[in-house]
């Protein structure tokens, strides 16, 4: 009978229904939001660096990966050094660069790694195979599209162009023998990658400088306390610890996710009103009804249940709508931020994480039966005699 | 008098109401008794209290002073939620202006008191037939007030007021808001109900309901003025 007097109740004035439920719906969306973004980033940012089991990157002193041009000279015998700790299991060092490359169909200026295939961090293969020699590349799908090049084509890359002598540093005949995913360059890059020697000769590189060494740490091993070590005995670089990263995220997004916050607490408060008002305005046209049923012997917490219910009812079907809206939404905007030059395609500003969206939608529903608590208790407290009185007189 | 025993008692009820300085009073010890059975009629003009008592007798509303028990049942001692707990099960209203629940069906205004009664939805559904069958609607089980006639909706207040069989049914001006006809089918309703058995206090304007009834209370200024045994 509860649910048929809350139906009735809610079906009486169909149109305010409607609205109450589309304003909270709107309330929910923009809580649903903010609750993404504020854990969004930080989590793709997370996810993005332990993606391939690298927990410290480490950079020429004081910058960050890829900030500056600056390089770490002398790879070779700080790689030798780094093999003391016996934390360390593995070393993936990366340079970048440009190169210009010429096809049979076309030619283009593409972002150039070189890397050590055999323990490689920066791509995954999804044609053809990876790197097996020197004379070998691998290639974004955009680099094929803009330069026409298939798999086994041989490409003619050149690298160091001067752009006021038109001349170039060295050339090479590379084979073309896998498409890859560059998981930490903007969505669509025009990028190819090839044995780290490769592209040092590509560039005329002198000695055996690195952008950026990647460790892996043995299972058990403390991250923080191999960055130490690293930090007293190799001076020429920065290392970088995935939960020291997150830190410095976390205290660069601090100001981001405040407003987040305080956004989605006023959208929660938003919805709360909405609800409330929506519920009294509800409670006051009825009081005569409510008068009646409690003469009739309906219990007073029979009459708060329907009209707490109410709200519930207009809270949830509200969030189910924000669930939906705060999706598409989050997908539109992310779609438009992800597109900032320069970010990692994988960087996601609105993460959808069902915990997070429990807690809103939890939040929510406290929110309606919040709503209610007080319409409620004002229509079950009116004395009875007094009402059905006025309402006559009315 | 009836022999029977009384069903409700009511001993020098009193009812002030705050009014500034000097508070009205609505009731100057009133007492009652009704046996079981029995179908009286309160009378007076407008302002006399017929209603107030009739709002204490059902215990919608606290006395100033004096007392109501109801099948021997002490109504003011009893907690709000006793009270209400009490209407439900033992006092049947029907009032004035019908106060059907408007987005409810007349099925499901009577089956109200039965769902809250506890009593299943099979039992209840069942139970509301049977009373709009008795009261001439058995056909109009699924229509909204708004889809009935004033006669109608009365009819189905009080199908309601009827539904968990109380001891007691109390009217406010039950044909107050009805035409001569219509009024006419309520009295014979009325009296009807009667011989089935219920006992009935009805507050009225209408000299032909009070007509129709076996005892007719006078009041005026709060008080009795006469108390007399027409059939």
């Amino acid at each position: 009978m509860l649910l048929t007097l809350v139906r009735a109740s809610l079906q009486r004035h169909r149109l305010r229904t409607a609205l109450a439920v589309i304003g909270v719906g709107v309330s929910a969306a923009l809580l649903l939001d903010m609750v993404m973004l504020a854990s969004g980033m930080r989590e793709s940012f997370r996810s993005l660096l332990e993606a391939r089991g690298f927990e410290i990157r480490l950079t020429p002193k004081g910058t960050l990966p890829f900030d500056t041009d600056a390089s770490i000279d002398s790879a070779g015998a700080l790689m030798a050094q780094l093999r003391a700790d016996s934390d360390i299991v593995a070393m993936s060092p990366v340079l970048g660069g440009q190169v210009h490359v010429r096809a049979a169909a076309g030619s283009a200026t593409a972002v150039a790694i070189g890397i050590d295939p055999a323990v490689q961090g920066d791509y995954e293969v999804r044609t053809g195979r990876d790197i097996a020699a020197p004379d070998q590349l691998v290639a974004s799908a955009e680099f094929l599209r803009a330069t026409g090049a298939r798999l086994g084509d041989t490409l003619r890359v050149e690298g160091g162009y001067d752009a006021q002598m038109r001349t170039v540093t060295a050339e090479r005949r590379l084979v073309l023998v896998g498409t890859a995913h560059f998981l930490y360059m903007p969505a669509n890059p025009r990028a190819v990658a090839m044995p780290l020697a490769t592209l040092r000769a590509l560039t005329g590189a002198r000695g055996d400088p690195v952008s950026l060494i990647m460790l892996r740490l043995r299972k058990g091993a403390i991250a923080d306390s191999v960055q130490a070590w690293i930090a007293a005995r190799v001076p020429p670089v920065t290392p970088i610890s995935t939960a020291a990263a997150l830190r410095q995220v976390d205290q660069r997004l601090s100001y981001f996710r405040q407003l987040a916050f305080i956004l989605g607490s006023v959208s929660l408060a938003v919805g709360l009103l909405l609800v409330t008002t929506l519920v009294t305005v509800s409670v006051n046209e009825r009081l005569g009804e409510i008068a009646v049923m409690r003469a009739i012997g309906v219990a007073t917490g029979s009459i708060v249940a329907q009209v707490l219910a109410e709200g519930v009812v207009i809270m949830s079907a509200g969030s189910l709508l924000g669930l939906g809206l705060g999706l598409a939404t989050a997908h539109y905007l992310n779609g438009i931020l992800s597109s900032f030059p320069g970010l990692p395609a994988a960087i996601d500003f609105f993460l959808f994480q069902p915990r997070d969206a429990w807690v809103s939608l939890g939040l929510l529903a406290g929110c309606g039966v919040l709503a209610g608590a007080y319409p409620a208790w004002r229509g079950a407290s009116m004395p009875i005699a007094v009402t059905l009185r006025e309402e006559a007189v009315a | 008098m009836s022999d029977s025993a009384p069903v409700l008692s009511a001993r020098d009820l009193r009812r002030d109401y705050p009014m500034g300085e000097s508070p009205v009073h609505a009731l100057r010890g009133v007492s009652l008794e009704v046996a079981a059975g029995d179908y009286v009629a309160i009378v007076g003009p407008s302002g006399c209290g017929k209603s107030t008592l009739l709002n204490l007798l059902g215990a919608i509303d606290r006395p100033t002073g004096g007392t109501v028990a109801i099948r021997g049942e002490p109504v003011e001692r009893l907690s709000d939620r006793e009270r209400t707990r009490f209407r439900l099960l033992h006092i049947g209203f029907v009032f004035q202006r019908f106060y059907l629940m408007p987005a409810l069906t007349a099925g499901e205004n009577v089956e109200l008191p039965l769902a809250e009664a506890g009593m299943s939805r099979a039992e209840r559904k069942a139970r509301a037939r049977e009373l709009l069958t008795y009261v001439g609607l058995g056909a109009r089980v699924t229509h909204r007030p708004t889809q009935l006639s004033g006669g109608e909706q009365q009819r189905v207040a009080i199908a309601r007021a009827l539904a968990n069989r109380p001891a007691l049914l109390l009217c406010d001006e039950p044909t107050g808001e009805l035409d001569a006809h219509t009024g006419a089918e309520m009295i014979a309703l009325f009296e009807r109900l009667n011989a089935d058995g219920t006992t009935l206090v009805v507050v009225t304007h209408d000299e032909d309901l009070a007509a129709a009834a076996k005892r007719v209370v006078h009041m005026r200024d709060g008080g009795v003025v006469s108390d007399t045994r027409v059939r």
